[in-house]
């Protein structure tokens, strides 16, 4: 972890990374979204359950960008990691994204199954929370004052906002809900075979995605970062 | 003690204290979070006649008859304890249909009918194509 403190050695990784985490990730969405068309239709709800391998990688992605998010303030909070802050900055945008990604599919499967764009039941109430939280946390870190004092904020928000993920898991078990329980857990699946495999290309392809689109981002911070400390020094000489 | 550790303890212990007061918050939600009630959760918590509310089963087998205006329907919700009969006048979403899961917007008439102004489908987490051989179809369960 700390081998990568100096961002230096950071950029010597992540510069060649990019494009394979991008191109990859592309390819298995590619591949994974053909294959959906291929799949059987479902017994009960027919071709729109093909929803399912868009909308499950990222719910998962909405999901995993708030616990890394989590993880980096941790970071930042406890070791003062310097990369941790730029980190949790450049998933917040993605995260927002395939969260808001995750609503929309969402929304636009339940009305010809359920019969409805949007309830108020406790998945659908949460996962909407989260975008606003990520909102809220792009907002709160990217405000203008450059100083350490306001990436502790965002961090100590990142990790508040942590208790909403498990909210969002067990909602559907806890409580009464319009939206079904998991279908895959550690357990086994309660997806068929033939229905499930193009997911199993799906979701490591938005993944790869998201880690493309994060590892941009966090060059991009870095050499903004960079920009803003040279015009200070040219401005104190 | 470093500071390092001291920050360390100190962060762990606020998750604790935070995650400990947003699982108390949640359990005491349970009734109010939910959102819909079951046949035996009306059974139990007799709520007035008159109130809306939302009512969750599943669609009782052979219950689904059809008035002679052929909009209005009447059916049974289930949750396999108690049973609560639904009167409905309209569309209904194509996945209503018996021993599936339903969910209806609507008040209590008497302490076991429901007049019902939506209804919705719940599906279940299974997902199967159709026919598949030996295996039981992804219908009938309710959580």
């Amino acid at each position: 972890m700390h081998a990568f403190a100096n961002p230096a050695r950071f950029l010597k990784l992540a510069r060649p990374l990019t494009p394979w985490c991008l191109g990859l990730g592309l390819a298995l969405i590619g591949y994974g979204i053909y294959a959906g068309f291929q799949s059987p239709p479902d017994a009960v709800q027919g071709e729109t359950v093909r929803i399912l391998y868009i909308h499950v990688p990222t719910a998962w992605l909405g999901m995993l960008g708030w616990m890394g998010i989590a993880l980096t303030s941790l970071m930042l909070l406890v070791w003062r990691h310097p990369l941790a802050a730029v980190a949790a900055r450049a998933i917040a945008v993605p995260g927002a994204l395939f969260t808001a990604v995750c609503l929309i599919s969402g929304s636009i499967w339940g009305r010809p199954t359920w019969g409805t764009w949007w309830q108020w039941d406790g998945r659908m109430t949460s996962m909407l929370l989260l975008l606003f939280l990520y909102l809220a946390y792009i907002a709160l870190a990217g405000s203008e004052s450059e100083t350490s004092s306001t990436e502790r904020v965002a961090a100590i928000f990142g990790l508040v906002g942590a208790v909403n993920l498990p909210v969002i898991h067990y909602s559907v078990v806890w409580w009464n809900t319009l939206h079904q329980p998991p279908s895959l857990s550690l357990q086994g699946s309660a997806i068929a075979w033939p229905i499930l495999w193009p997911l199993l290309w799906t979701t490591p392809g938005f993944t790869l995605l998201f880690a493309g689109i994060v590892l941009m981002r966090m060059r991009t911070l870095i050499a903004e970062n960079k920009k803003l400390a040279r015009m200070r020094r040219l401005a104190r000489a | 003690m470093k500071a390092k550790h001291q920050r360390l303890v100190l962060v762990l212990l606020a998750i604790v204290a935070i995650g400990g007061a947003a699982l108390l918050a949640m359990f005491a939600l349970k009734d109010k979070a939910a959102y819909f009630y079951s046949p035996s959760d009306i059974a139990r918590l007799k709520p007035a006649i008159g109130t809306p509310l939302r009512l969750g089963g599943l669609v009782a087998d052979h219950s689904i008859k059809r008035d002679a205006d052929g909009v209005t329907i009447h059916f049974i919700v289930t949750d396999g304890i108690a049973n609560i009969s639904v009167r409905y006048t309209g569309i209904t979403p194509d996945l209503f249909r018996e021993k599936a899961g339903v969910v209806a917007e609507g008040a209590l008439t008497a302490p076991d009918q429901f007049s019902a102004n939506t209804i919705l489908a719940k599906h279940d987490e299974k997902y199967m194509p159709p026919g598949m051989a030996g295996q039981k179809p992804p219908m009938g369960k309710l959580q």
